[in-house]
């Protein structure tokens, strides 16, 4: 709905203004209360951007796989900035291998880094609602509703505000969880994963652009649900 | 599940129809390119990363022609002049249709707040993905072009 900040000659992308304060805050706030688990704030920066820079490797290597004639016919498009050149499964899991490596090398306990990583992927996500609200991606079915948003052609949902209002809801209740010192370690990051499935799994019915399987299904409701079965059985 | 027939210039919408006048004279109108894979590019002669993106768009057009790929540099006229769009066409040897929004009203329709932005459209007219600025490499060009290619048989 904002997609370009316009600043004098300067025209910001705001989607990914929104993604980089995101990874920004939320890094900051995980490094504040690291110490508290015993993991020093340098180490999960380091395993931070170790991920990071592995994932967007990665992402460019799985997409090259994929269509090796195009760069064949142009290689200086391997180092292009160009985003859409990535391959987003790829990264996720070159980054997820990578912080793996980094943990085991810095002998990192699982569980408990996950728990601090919480706030930070709790922030992120509200900055992914943001970059949504900007770009107008993700955006609602039709409504008749007073609060419906007038966006690309009709009147919907505002599902990209209803996904940023879910997103600060959880990092509350986690800030409230986190106090409570007793519970057993991972539970933050098992708080996490069932709050953010359990909101998608809500917020989905209100959105536009699903992609449907076998017909009638939203594919990330049917994802959401075993995160969710997964995180409570965890 | 999405926009489906609505016209909007966002992926899975129809691409809003427009009918423009080319810088050769000749008359275009969106709609009437149904069936081929489309890149609506909207530039001015100005802008930096609009001219660096255009000699990759010409090469992509060249071999890709035969297969139904039509490119349509539309010049955001309204913001530029027709002369300086025939000078850097001239001088890059650019031969895909540049049809010239001398009103601005696609340049308004299809909501551009940033030069240069492009849409990918399928053979069915829906935009499959917008790129706010650029350069665009070569190689996106190709694979988005390919895939769209893929989808279409």
């Amino acid at each position: 709905m904002l997609p370009i900040l316009q600043i004098g000659p300067l025209a910001l992308q705001t989607p990914g203004l929104m993604y980089l304060l995101g990874l920004w805050f939320g890094l900051s706030l995980a490094e504040k209360f690291a110490p508290k688990r015993g993991i020093s704030a340098d180490a999960l920066y380091n395993l931070v951007f170790t991920g990071l820079i592995a994932g967007i490797l990665g992402a460019r290597l799985g997409y090259v796989i994929q269509y090796p004639d195009a760069f064949l016919a142009s290689p200086l498009s391997l180092v292009s900035l160009n985003p859409g050149l990535l391959d987003p499964f790829s990264g996720f899991a070159a980054a997820l291998l990578a912080a793996l490596v980094y943990g085991a090398r810095k002998k990192l306990e699982v569980w408990n880094t996950l728990d601090a990583l919480t706030p930070f992927f709790g922030v992120f996500m509200i900055g992914a609602a943001l970059a949504n609200a900007a770009s107008g991606a993700a955006f609602g079915m039709e409504t008749s509703l007073p609060w419906g948003i007038a966006l690309w052609g009709a009147k919907r949902h505002p599902t990209q505000f209803y996904e940023l209002a879910g997103a600060i809801l959880i990092l509350l209740t986690l800030g409230r969880l986190s106090k409570q010192d007793s519970r057993p370690v991972g539970t933050l990051f098992l708080a996490f994963l069932a709050l953010t499935a359990g909101a998608r799994l809500f917020f989905e019915a209100f959105r536009g652009d699903s992609t449907l399987i076998l017909g009638e299904i939203r594919a990330a409701q049917v994802i959401a649900w075993l995160v969710l079965a997964g995180a409570l059985w965890g | 599940m999405t926009g489906g027939g609505i016209p909007a210039p966002q992926a899975g919408f129809l691409a809003p129809d427009f009918t423009l006048n080319t810088l050769d004279g000749e008359t275009v109108t969106l709609s009437d390119l149904r069936g081929q894979v489309i890149l609506l590019n909207i530039w001015a002669s100005w802008c930096p990363p609009c001219r660096a993106e255009m000699p990759a768009m010409q090469r992509v057009w060249e071999e890709y022609q035969a297969r139904g790929v039509v490119v349509l540099a539309v010049n955001s006229t309204v913001q530029d002049t027709p002369a300086d769009a025939q000078a850097f066409v001239t001088e890059n040897g650019l031969t895909f249709p540049i049809p010239l929004d001398t009103s601005g009203e696609v340049t308004r329709l299809y909501r551009v707040s940033s030069l240069p932005t492009s849409f990918f459209i399928g053979a069915d007219g829906v935009i499959r993905e917008v790129v706010i600025g650029g350069p665009m490499a070569e190689a996106l060009l190709r694979s988005r072009v390919e895939q769209l290619i893929k989808e279409m048989r």
